[in-house]
């Protein structure tokens, strides 16, 4: 499953995420999930409302505990008790951004705090000179000018505020950030500002992000590799095009359909699939999660792995608008 | 060429904040026919939602209609001004689907009585009989067990099924005319597709005149047979959907399209918009797109382009269409749309 090539950087081991549920059995979020994120690549992870994938980013940040399995980063374990010191680097080298920079600024703060606020938790300056130099530079780097550090939020539009999320992000010297829904809540035009500050910074400080989104076309646009998560399970994960190009997991196929794809030729006649839970059958033959092709995952039972070979040996029988663009 | 059902000429519409006025319409007109289904994109603030608002009275009360005609069923929306003028148009001939199915139902009331509520009010019927109705449209908008859920309260519904009710609500008095402002953006992708495909059905069964607010240029591909495009407060751009994804001719649309995830090439940056939306709250010089725009020519910060015939069915509001503007190329994510299109022809 390692390929001997890449540094693993964030590797999860059959974890489980569960929460109370009503009454005595709790509700299991993320379903035994196993997967590796290499050092420097875009790992998208795309699932519907209440699929887990908000709760997968938020357990390797120690938000939400996890009931089994292991995390790790840079092959020590994170999730769990931990020792401080690595609580430390692990509060520094992982950082978040989140979905709407409306709601996750405080309102009360000045924007220099907002920057540096990562900073004070973990000491991470020398002096006062030294800690307004880093929230100088952090604002430069996300496009934002030096002396916005004396305003409030509200002064800002949607994709400047998105910016000082990531400025908050950067002054930490991440290696590794998960962007959680970073530019849903944000208007068309803001949006690929913030995809092309993203990609900037990945390559001048080789970052590695998990991108976390419901927009598939988005996530195609920007992750080398991609995750479909479905009820807490990760039904598929291949290279980007690979998986557009050769979906097999029906509800892989399903939310392929359903994307909107701006050209009306494509859109007006294509076929919407509909993913009905009900057609597997792992009553007796249980999912396996297998790497059917290179790089190419998928979770199935026997009967439907030898399904899925046939579908890529037969190329012409998969029917994806998506290929099409 | 088919019979308006509405009709919008030069409409201006200003809005008083805190004492600056603001113009949010900035002389719109508009065509709308019978049965067709139009689109309107823009970023937001570019008046979208206070354009259709202004068809059923339901400005904020601090906004008004400047100047300009809306005409509907020879009557001009315009002039309206009581609320019981309102009345006879509002819900019952021109209907509204917000974006938010969470928060256009009422929790404290059975989603039934909130169906039921609307057919009471606009048409003849009562008790029973409006019942009967009630679960009719339920079933209408695909709603599994109408009965029981008929008695059931908002809280009990899906996202996705919550959108259907609220269509239920709009629907219930066939009206000639539904808006749907974002109707899907808070909805996942599979149910998104759902939706679009009801409402596209219930068009198909009642005839209505259909208008999708959105941003979502993959959603108006799929649903729209016009598309208008609208900047700071004035439609710059219509024509058929085809005509506009295929063909666009202002810098606005091109610039639109070329920033889409969708059509960018993959490791390259994509293209963005430079700069803000002009403040509505100046007088706007020439075209207001013109500081943004990387093809804007002198005449542009001076005066404001006329509307250039590109076809009987598609105009443009640029000077670039005059013949004695300058050739420009398209940016190369609208060059590969139109070449596309070729090979489509082919």
């Amino acid at each position: 499953m390692r390929d001997e090539n890449k540094d693993v950087l964030i590797e999860f081991n059959n974890v489980r995420v569960q929460f109370k549920g009503k009454g005595k059995k709790p509700f299991v979020a993320v379903k035994d999930v196993s997967f590796q994120i290499y050092k420097g690549e875009t790992f998208g992870l795309v699932g519907e409302t209440g699929s887990g994938k908000t709760t997968i980013g938020r357990a390797i940040v120690r938000i939400n505990q996890t009931a089994t399995g292991d995390i790790l980063f840079k092959g020590r374990k994170i999730n769990g008790v931990i020792s401080k010191e690595l609580d430390r680097e692990v509060t520094r080298k992982i950082q978040m951004i989140f979905q709407d920079p409306m709601a996750s600024l405080n309102e009360r703060s000045k924007v220099d705090y907002i920057v540096s606020e990562g900073l004070y938790n973990i000491n991470g300056f020398t002096d006062e000179e030294d800690r307004k130099r880093r929230v100088e530079k952090a604002l430069l780097e996300v496009g934002l000018l030096p002396e916005f550090a004396s305003r409030f939020p509200h002064e800002f539009s949607g994709g400047q505020r998105q910016r000082i999320g990531i400025a908050r992000a950067l002054i930490m010297e991440p290696e590794f950030v998960i962007a959680d829904e970073p530019i849903s809540s944000l208007d068309v035009s803001i949006r690929a500002q913030i995809l092309n500050l993203l990609s900037d910074l990945q390559k001048t400080k080789g970052l590695t992000y998990l991108f976390i989104s419901h927009d598939l076309s988005v996530v195609r646009f920007i992750a080398d590799r991609v995750a479909v998560i479905h009820k807490g399970q990760i039904v598929e994960l291949a290279e980007t095009e690979k998986l557009f190009n050769s979906p097999l997991h029906p509800y892989t196929r399903a939310l392929l359909s359903a994307i909107p794809v701006p050209d009306p030729r494509i859109e007006k006649k294509k076929q919407i699939l509909v993913y009905d839970p009900s057609c597997h059958d792992y009553s007796v033959d249980k999912p396996m999660w297998i790497e059917i092709d290179k790089d190419h995952f998928v979770l199935g039972n026997k009967a439907e792995i030898e399904q899925y070979r046939e579908m890529l040996e037969n190329p012409v029988a998969m029917h994806n608008t998506y290929a099409m663009l | 060429m088919k019979e308006p059902i509405l009709s919008i000429r030069d409409l201006v519409v200003k809005f008083n904040l805190r004492g600056q006025i603001l113009t949010a319409i900035r002389g719109a007109s508009l065509d709308l026919y019978q049965g067709e289904t139009l689109a309107i994109v823009g970023e937001s603030g570019a008046g979208k939602s206070v354009l259709t608002k202004t068809w059923n009275g339901m400005l904020d009360p601090n906004g008004w209609v400047e100047s300009g005609s809306i005409m509907f069923e020879s009557e001009d929306l315009a002039k309206f001004t009581t609320e019981d003028q309102w009345l006879t148009v509002r819900g019952k001939k021109i209907a509204m689907v917000f974006q938010d199915p969470m928060t256009a139902l009422n929790p404290l009331k059975t989603v039934g009585k909130q169906i039921q509520e609307t057919l009471e009010l606009h048409q003849d019927i009562s008790g029973e009989a409006a019942k009967e109705r009630t679960i009719g449209i339920l079933s209408q908008v695909g709603i599994s067990e109408p009965e029981m859920r008929y008695s059931q309260y908002p809280h009990e519904f899906s996202g996705g099924m919550r959108q259907r009710v609220v269509i239920a609500i709009t629907v219930a008095c066939n009206p000639r005319i539904l808006i749907c402002d974002e109707p899907t953006t808070a909805l996942d992708v599979t149910i998104q597709a759902q939706i679009l495909e009801l409402i596209r059905e219930l068009q198909a069964e009642l005839g209505t005149t259909l208008v999708y607010i959105t941003h979502d240029l993959g959603v108006v591909a799929n649903v729209a047979d016009r598309v208008a495009v609208m900047y700071a407060g004035e439609i710059i751009e219509y024509g058929t959907v085809e005509e506009i994804f295929y063909d666009p001719r202002h810098p606005y649309t091109w610039a639109l399209l070329s920033s889409l995830p969708q059509l960018g090439i993959k490791g390259e940056p994509l293209y963005s918009i430079k700069g803000t939306p002009p403040n509505l709250f100046n007088e706007i010089e020439g075209d207001a797109f013109a500081p943004r725009n990387p093809h804007a020519l002198k005449i542009d910060f001076v005066k404001q382009p006329p509307f250039f015939q590109v076809s009987p069915t598609h105009f443009a509001k640029t000077w670039l269409l005059d013949p004695r503007a300058p050739k420009v190329e398209p940016p190369p994510i609208v060059q590969a749309m139109q070449s596309k299109y070729k090979e489509y022809a082919i």
